[in-house]
């Protein structure tokens, strides 16, 4: 990468403030829950360039298949590119096989992606979906480039906030319902503390009948202490 | 025994060896008292707003090399097709250039297609370009259109991320027209209240943003229909000086009535002068 001594060559002025210069981020808190049936994803809607909102609405939950969706958390350049690379990649493997797509192929993918330009990328991801073979799976692929799957997986600078609370309330065996409540207050507490999430909550619901997606605006947002 | 280790060098991808180099040069330069040229940025407020028929983009005029204006009244909006527009912020050279490629590539692609070109479309090209680059083409765009799927608005960063949103604003003037847009915007608004609403935007980032100033220009886009309104309002009028003699502005006005002074003796003498006859040749230049 750069050597530390590098300047940004005469960008600094004070007639273009931090904002237009720094690489847009989504900050972020994702999650993403495997039950029996399924999976439930959920993320926030704030998209950053340094302290500015460039996105308070962004769609951080990008279908990659008709039943494999992803979470993207980092740099939203790098993850989009690796978004619609993998979407094309995995569109033509599966029109190859004449059948849909593994939610593992899906994540290798997105590992050999993230490891291979490992330090060029900065992308955290939750790949999550429903195939026949074996139902809802959560992968994850954070930064660097490992993967591995996970009943239950948080991602994103919120994330830290809420690791605790992710531990202690997660049971195997939840329903799709309380699956979306757990997800949805999970993310409320961490965009109550982190900064670089915040707007909407965006959920979804994938599988075997589809996909099923719903918003929680700011006002309908669970409420926990009132200080 | 010596051994003789072979250095391979790295393939592929990008070198940075001349980023070293352009450090030290920079470092000496500045030891010597002087400054790099900058880069001639557009500073810039400019903005985009889908109503119910279109999108309105708009943009202001003012192109900055450092501190100083370079044009007061430069284009910012760019053609991209006969139903795409393309506004840009950043380095005027980068947004130029990107544009330029991209309309050209997508007329290519249009006569391939056999259709008219569509927003989306434009988008990918431009966002697979500029991450290419890895944010080093300094392109902030708003692209907006009209195509078969609709009226579309995306804005476009330099490092290739693209957001496609309801009301975008880009440039040093964002934050002051994103004030405007966030207190107004209302969905499926009319042409007339659209227009007004990206005119008060792009005057609000002329009028609180050092970056932006001079005229608004304001490109309507719509199912067949193009306005391009090079300048909808000169928002800043260059004043007049005070008095004008023969078309020349004179400074100050020093007429005097008749009279101001009194005449006390008045001669008058006939000069004798030897008229000579004048010709001018041209010297011959080309």
């Amino acid at each position: 990468m750069f050597p530390a001594n590098v300047s940004t060559l005469n960008t600094y002025n004070d007639l273009y403030p931090d904002w237009t210069q720094r690489e847009v981020s989504t900050g972020t808190t994702i999650m993403a829950v495997e039950f029996e049936g399924g999976v439930v994803i959920g993320a926030d809607s704030r998209t950053t360039t340094g302290a500015y909102i460039a996105n308070r609405v962004t769609d951080k939950l990008t279908p990659i298949h008709e039943r494999i969706f992803c979470c993207r958390s980092g740099s939203a350049a790098d993850t989009q590119a690796i978004a619609d690379a993998v979407t094309y990649q995995l569109g033509f493997h599966s029109i190859e096989l004449d059948e849909a797509p593994l939610v593992q192929t899906a994540a290798s993918l997105f590992r050999e992606m993230c490891y291979r330009y490992r330090e060029e990328l900065m992308a955290g991801i939750i790949v999550a979906g429903w195939d026949p073979r074996r139902g809802g799976q959560v992968y994850t692929v954070p930064v660097g480039g490992m993967m591995t799957r996970q009943p239950v997986s948080v991602g994103g600078s919120g994330s830290s906030y809420i690791y605790g609370y992710v531990d202690s309330n997660y049971r195997a065996g939840m329903s799709k319902e309380e699956c979306l409540k757990f997800t949805a207050e999970a993310l409320a507490l961490a965009m109550e503390r982190d900064g670089s999430s915040g707007g909407v909550v965006r959920l979804a619901v994938i599988s075997e009948q589809g996909v099923e997606r719903q918003a929680i605006l700011g006002n309908q947002l669970p409420k926990f202490s009132t200080v | 025994m010596a051994t003789v280790s072979v250095c391979q060098y790295h393939r592929g991808g990008f070198s940075f060896e001349n980023c070293k180099r352009n450090a030290l040069l920079e470092a000496d330069i500045n030891k010597l008292g002087f400054s790099s040229p900058a880069a001639r940025k557009t500073g810039t407020t400019i903005c985009g707003v889908v109503y119910k028929d279109g999108v309105v983009l708009g943009a202001d005029t003012r192109a900055t090399e450092g501190m100083v204006v370079a044009d007061k009244n430069c284009s910012k909006i760019h053609y991209i097709s006969p139903n795409v527009y393309c506004c840009g912020a950043g380095t005027a050279a980068d947004t130029e250039m990107t544009t330029q490629i991209i309309s050209s590539n997508l007329e290519l692609h249009s006569l391939s297609t056999g259709r008219l070109p569509r927003v989306a479309t434009a988008n990918r090209m431009l966002k697979q370009m500029l991450f290419r680059y890895q944010g080093y083409i300094g392109a902030a765009l708003v692209l907006g259109g009209v195509d078969s799927t609709g009226p579309q608005l995306y804005s476009i960063y330099p490092h290739g991320s693209t957001d496609k949103l309801p009301y975008v604003t880009m440039g040093s003037g964002s934050l002051a027209a994103m004030a405007v847009f966030e207190d107004r915007y209302r969905p499926n608004m009319e042409e007339e209240e659209a227009k007004r609403l990206v005119r008060d935007a792009i005057a609000a980032g002329i009028f609180n943003d050092l970056g932006s100033g001079s005229n608004i220009d304001l490109c309507v886009i719509t199912k067949g229909k193009v306005d391009y309104l090079r300048p909808h309002d000169v928002a800043n009028k260059k004043g007049v000086r005070e008095d004008k003699i023969n078309g020349r502005p004179e400074t100050g006005n020093y007429r005097y009535k008749h009279g101001t002074t009194g005449v006390l003796t008045k001669a008058v003498t006939p000069l004798n002068l030897e008229v000579v006859e004048e010709s001018v040749q041209t010297m011959d230049t080309s």
